[in-house]
């Protein structure tokens, strides 16, 4: 590309350059200072020592939250939720949009219509809220994984997609005497494997990231999934930390005697186990990502 | 096959409908009945909820909020994702390119639960980064996070912190089909970049910011009770508090039903309203639209 030289457009470089070297680091920056502090002793984060490296490194506070009663469980709830609902998910709207993907289908506008208007128009919160209470989901987690099964987006990107399999390989498969099921789960899931893919993993990142409906629907601490365990956890000291607002100055520093020494450790190791699935996948699943998203706007 | 997807939306979207009804209801959780017939049973109060919601002495206030948030959200966090990408389509070196791209959408993928953690912890009069820089300039550390005229900076900022690389993509991913002769053309006639950049750069992107600023306006209305949530505390109330938390808390932790119900369904409506307008407006003006 042929481009010029003159002053402004040096001028545009060097500001081109500072945004995005601002960019990288204001993302990469807060990161990696909270990674140094969690393996850090806490008199040092105290005195303020600690900015991007760990100081008299310890591991004290990651053992305290691997050892707590609740918080490696919920990270095994939040696989369990996100395997099982994904799957519920990627069931249902499958089946769902199979059949409507065929133009002739019997009252297949009149369904797609049914459909559409939920994009627009819903109960809201509260009734669903009942709804669970009272068909008996109440702290299982049925509650967080039925209501969402089908994510409506994604329904209409499955279906174009399914319209793109080629109807001489279902048409063959008819003559061969094969029933509508198996054409599905043979034929044309193999072939729209991309879709799927991105599809299963906006589903995924949605149930793993999901804290409020297990905040609303659970009361069962064991079946607590990991983002709201970290919820939990940073949130609990905010009573300490009001108080200090307060000028309290003798509750703070009571309620930090009485909890192990390195009380702020915990919340920050807490944050980057949290952090830490995410951050490790990300290098090797963000291209998936984007190319999910891709395929999804380019159909939309 | 259709059956279990057709069960679903019936169940999960269609009964809620119906359940709006107790908006206009006073809705009563008795043990043991069916929530079809709680629903039947419960005397009709007409627009009772939907007045006292009017009439909460924090009402103006609650929608200032919600108002403002969405509206400084917008202000602010509408450009960001644009000024990025613009400078990233100006690097010419491959590599670097794809490296701060990768590196600028990673919070996007952060959970909020883990954003707002992040910013509560770093903000922490005693531990945090903010109250480490401020000591180095001989200031007095405040918790930030607790005061209400801090809350809309920090919700925005965070927000843009997270949006603005994943935003980025879709305006890059509008820019790579430009034509490369345009801008050769472009040098020939002696433009400078940065001429360049307003003539030919933008105005590909245009179609695209029409459509996502008018989707951001009809959501104007909608700021999300999550991360609202997660970040406000009773200190902060005055600032933080909008439509939909105070909704939470009246309707669902204080078991108002019917209050919630009814509140819903009219934030419903007027999301719908905004939605509907909004899309007219732009096919209006340029000729985009949703459908």
């Amino acid at each position: 590309m042929v481009r010029d030289t003159s002053v402004s457009s040096k001028i545009l470089t060097g500001v081109v350059h500072i945004i995005l070297f601002f960019v990288l680091i204001a993302t990469l920056f807060p990161i990696l200072h909270i990674i140094a502090i969690s393996f850090s002793h806490a008199n040092e984060v105290r005195q303020r020592n600690v900015i991007l490296l760990p100081r008299r490194s310890t591991l004290l506070a990651y053992k305290t939250i691997l050892t707590d009663k609740y918080i490696p469980r919920s990270f095994l709830n939040s696989v369990l939720i996100t395997a099982i609902g994904t799957s519920i998910n990627l069931l249902i709207t499958g089946l769902l949009a199979y059949p409507l993907s065929k133009n002739d289908l019997p009252f297949r506008k009149t369904v797609m219509i049914f459909i559409a208007i939920t994009l627009f128009f819903g109960g809201g919160l509260i009734p669903l809220y009942l709804l669970v209470l009272s068909l008996g989901m109440h702290n299982t987690w049925w509650a967080l994984v039925l209501p969402g099964a089908v994510g409506t987006f994604n329904l209409i990107i499955l279906i174009s997609f399914f319209k793109s399999v080629s109807p001489e390989l279902e048409d063959a498969a008819r003559i061969d005497g094969a029933d509508y099921l198996y054409i599905f789960f043979r034929i044309v899931v193999p072939l729209s494997k991309a879709a799927i893919a991105a599809i299963a993993l906006f589903y995924a990142v949605g149930h793993w990231m999901s804290w409020f409906g297990p905040y609303i629907f659970l009361t069962d601490k064991k079946k607590f999934p990991l983002q709201l365990m970290m919820m939990l956890t940073i949130l609990q000291y905010r009573a300490a930390q009001s108080m200090a607002d307060r000028g309290n100055e003798e509750a703070l520093l009571q309620y930090y005697r009485d909890r192990p020494l390195n009380a702020e450790s915990i919340q920050y190791a807490t944050l980057v186990f949290g952090l830490l699935p995410m951050l490790i996948i990300y290098p090797f699943a963000q291209k998936y990502f984007v190319r999910g998203v891709m395929i999804g706007s380019l159909k939309a | 096959m259709l059956i279990p997807g057709i069960l679903y939306y019936i169940i999960f979207h269609y009964v809620p409908i119906y359940g709006i009804l107790i908006g206009f209801k006073d809705f009563k959780l008795m043990a043991g009945r069916s929530y079809l017939r709680m629903v039947m049973e419960a005397p009709w109060v007409g627009f009772k909820h939907l007045e006292s919601f009017f009439r909460a002495p924090n009402f103006w206030q609650l929608v200032r909020n919600t108002f403002l948030l969405s509206f400084f959200s917008l202000i602010f966090g509408f450009p960001a994702p644009i000024i990025l990408a613009l400078a990233l389509n100006e690097v010419r070196a491959r590599f670097y390119q794809r490296f701060v791209q990768t590196v600028s959408y990673l919070p996007h993928f952060l959970s909020l639960v883990a954003v707002v953690g992040m910013m509560k912890l770093m903000l922490s009069p005693s531990t945090g980064f903010a109250a480490t820089v401020i000591t180095w300039f001989r200031g007095e550390p405040l918790y930030f996070f607790n005061m209400p005229q801090w809350f809309r900076p920090l919700y925005i900022g965070s927000g843009i912190w997270q949006g603005a690389g994943w935003g980025a993509i879709i305006y890059l991913a509008a820019l790579a089909g430009v034509s490369v002769e345009l801008y050769e053309s472009a040098v020939i006639d002696g433009a400078t970049r940065l001429r360049q950049i307003w003539h030919i750069t933008l105005p590909t992107i245009k179609p695209t910011i029409v459509i996502l600023l008018i989707l951001s306006f009809s959501g104007l209305f909608r700021v999300g009770a999550e991360k609202v949530l997660l970040m406000y505390s009773p200190a902060t109330y005055e600032t933080a508090d909008v439509i939909a938390t105070y909704v939470l808390r009246r309707g669902l932790l204080q078991q108002n039903f019917s209050f919630g119900a009814a509140v819903g369904l009219m934030n419903s409506v007027i999301n719908l309203i905004l939605l509907v307008t909004g899309n007219y407006v732009a096919k209006k003006i340029s000729g985009q639209s949703l459908w």
